[in-house]
């Protein structure tokens, strides 16, 4: 029987690999999600068949409530509170294993049988692995939601604080090793690593979020495997492998798209400061108005639009939806630039115009778009700032430095959408908004983009 | 073998599995595939249901079943988000 299940659970985790491998194209992408859903229903049927499970009143319940809310969270969640949500069920997957490898060293203990050094170990690792993630992956999901402040907070010495956590973690580690027998070490320092969680994303800032919602995802994923050590089981460690995996290309793939090593992201405390602009706009911004917007994009031949968090926080996006079909009809080539870092998490641009239903091939990626931008027309940014400032190509320090950007600046005309000339998340003023052939279009991205489309319609 | 490195065997080369198939995933579909990751990194529900289901003591019962509500939540939501996202991008038609 238990060789039976053990070939089930590896059943599931084939189906996990498959099921990802599926995610590799958005034809595939749907039928690989529920592969991996059909896989986790075996993982948990196969589950419910382990000669140790005696009662299913409490299993009955706690599925019951996990599905509701599970269910509820998932169907009326908006595209633009993706961030946050993935950032709560980061969270909750983290919280898990911390409680399952702390139930499984109490039951070891109770048998009085001396758990295996592996076991201490991996019940150490979860611990720390989790609570990290739970409570850094709950104050991710404050700051997104606005529950707390989204600039970077600090404490005096936070960087020395956070070392000293991690020490003391890992000193209670060592002692959840010796003496498994005293469950209070393994709380001790799940207590420690709380604290630990929430100081090391408490400095994080907004624009920074795509960071370390990867890293959390990642962290998920080892905590996940970790606890497969705890209880020998392959298909949790299968499956955390590959969920760690894949958190950590993502979380590389972002620093990169910043130029700025993780260390930095984690403490560099970017967002806390911003730079004077000094004179670098006086005299040079030219403000425009929709119908003259709307006159320049007439007879055009290609215009790139460039979203950014911007456009996810005026809900424009079935609006800038509206002004591409409507260029579209007109003959005008109309493509989507993204930048792997704009809005809060990976992807996160692409999610909003799918659901606006904006074709998939329309939207490029930055290296895609950019060779693209010096023939085109009229370059429209709605709501992004740091991912086009172009100063990013000139400095050699400050946030910005060496950043990829979407070359904007290329195009024949750009429009830039946005409330007023405030920095964004760097706190870098943008050259962009003073250059010659930029025309910036004052007030809230939605309704500029309506009143763009409106002029078009009529004019 | 030993079973320690057996199993560590097995988490390395599901480490280069992951690295392997992830990276051939299009930035388009990057939100869906965490989502979708993160609903797989629930397989914690596992060890969740086996404590909340042994009766081992009062505590472990209670750990497991606080550690299922959140494991199923996890599996659930995540799975079904997902669904609900990669439901909407379509091809130019």
């Amino acid at each position: 029987m238990n060789t039976l299940i053990n070939l089930g659970y590896l059943v599931a985790a084939a189906l996990f690999i498959f099921g990802l491998k599926g995610l590799g194209h958005p034809r595939t992408a749907v039928r690989g999600n529920l592969l991996g859903a059909v896989g986790m229903l075996l993982a948990v049927l196969l589950t419910l068949l382990d000669r140790h499970i005696i009662s299913y009143e409490w299993i009955l319940i706690g599925l019951a409530i996990g599905t509701a809310f599970g269910v509820i969270l998932a169907v009326k969640v908006q595209m633009t509170q993706m961030p946050q949500l993935v950032a709560l069920f980061n969270g909750f997957g983290g919280g898990a294993s911390v409680l399952v490898a702390g139930a499984a060293i109490i039951v070891a203990v109770l048998h009085s049988r001396v758990p295996s050094t592996q076991m201490t170990v991996s019940t150490a690792t979860s611990g720390l692995i989790g609570a990290v993630t739970f409570w850094g992956s709950l104050v991710a999901f404050a700051k997104l939601q606005g529950i707390i402040s989204s600039r970077p907070a600090k404490i005096p010495v936070h960087q020395l604080w956070n070392v000293l956590l991690l020490l003391v973690s890992l000193g209670l580690g060592v002692l959840v090793v010796l003496q498994p027998s005293a469950v209070a070490w393994y709380w001790l320092l799940v207590a420690a690593s709380s604290v630990l969680g929430v100081l090391m994303v408490m400095p994080i800032g907004g624009a920074d979020m795509p960071v370390v919602i990867s890293l959390l995802n990642s962290l998920s994923g080892l905590a996940a495997a970790s606890t497969g050590f705890v209880l020998n089981n392959s298909v949790l460690i299968i499956a955390g492998a590959l969920v760690g995996a894949s958190g950590l290309i993502l979380t590389s793939l972002m620093c990169k798209a910043m130029n700025r090593p993780l260390s930095n992201v984690l403490f560099g405390g970017v967002g806390a400061t911003t730079i004077e602009a000094g004179d670098i706009y006086a005299g040079k911004v030219k403000s425009t108005s929709p119908e003259e917007v709307a006159m320049l994009l007439d007879g055009v031949q290609r215009v790139v639009i460039v979203p950014g968090y911007g456009m996810a926080v005026a809900q424009a996006q079935y609006a800038v939806r509206d002004l591409a079909n409507l260029l579209e009809s007109r003959g005008v080539e109309v493509l989507f630039g993204i930048h792997p870092v704009a809005g809060r998490m990976p992807g996160h641009m692409n999610v909003l115009l799918a659901e606006a239903n904006v074709p998939y091939d329309k939207l490029k990626t930055m290296e895609q778009i950019n060779p693209v931008l010096e023939q085109t027309d009229v370059a429209i940014v709605i709501g992004a700032n740091d991912t086009v400032n172009p100063a990013a190509r000139e400095e050699n320090s400050g946030p910005l430095a060496g950043m990829p950007i979407i070359a904007v600046d290329k195009a024949r005309t750009v429009i830039v959408i946005k409330r007023s000339l405030s920095p964004g998340f760097a706190g870098v003023p943008n050259p962009l908004f003073a250059a010659d052939n930029t025309l910036m279009l004052f007030g809230d991205g939605k309704q500029m983009v309506v009143e763009v489309t409106e002029a078009l319609q009529t004019g | 073998m030993d079973p320690f490195i057996a199993a560590l065997a097995i988490f390395i080369l599901a480490v280069f599995v992951g690295f392997e198939v992830i990276t051939k995933v299009p930035p388009t579909l990057h939100t869906p595939l965490m989502s979708g990751s993160n609903a797989i990194s629930g397989i914690t529900i596992v060890g969740a249901l086996i404590a909340a289901g042994e009766k081992a003591t009062t505590a472990t019962t209670i750990l497991g079943v606080i550690a299922l509500v959140f494991a199923t939540i996890n599996v659930v939501g995540g799975f079904l988000v997902t669904h609900r996202m990669l439901r909407m991008f379509r091809r130019k038609d």
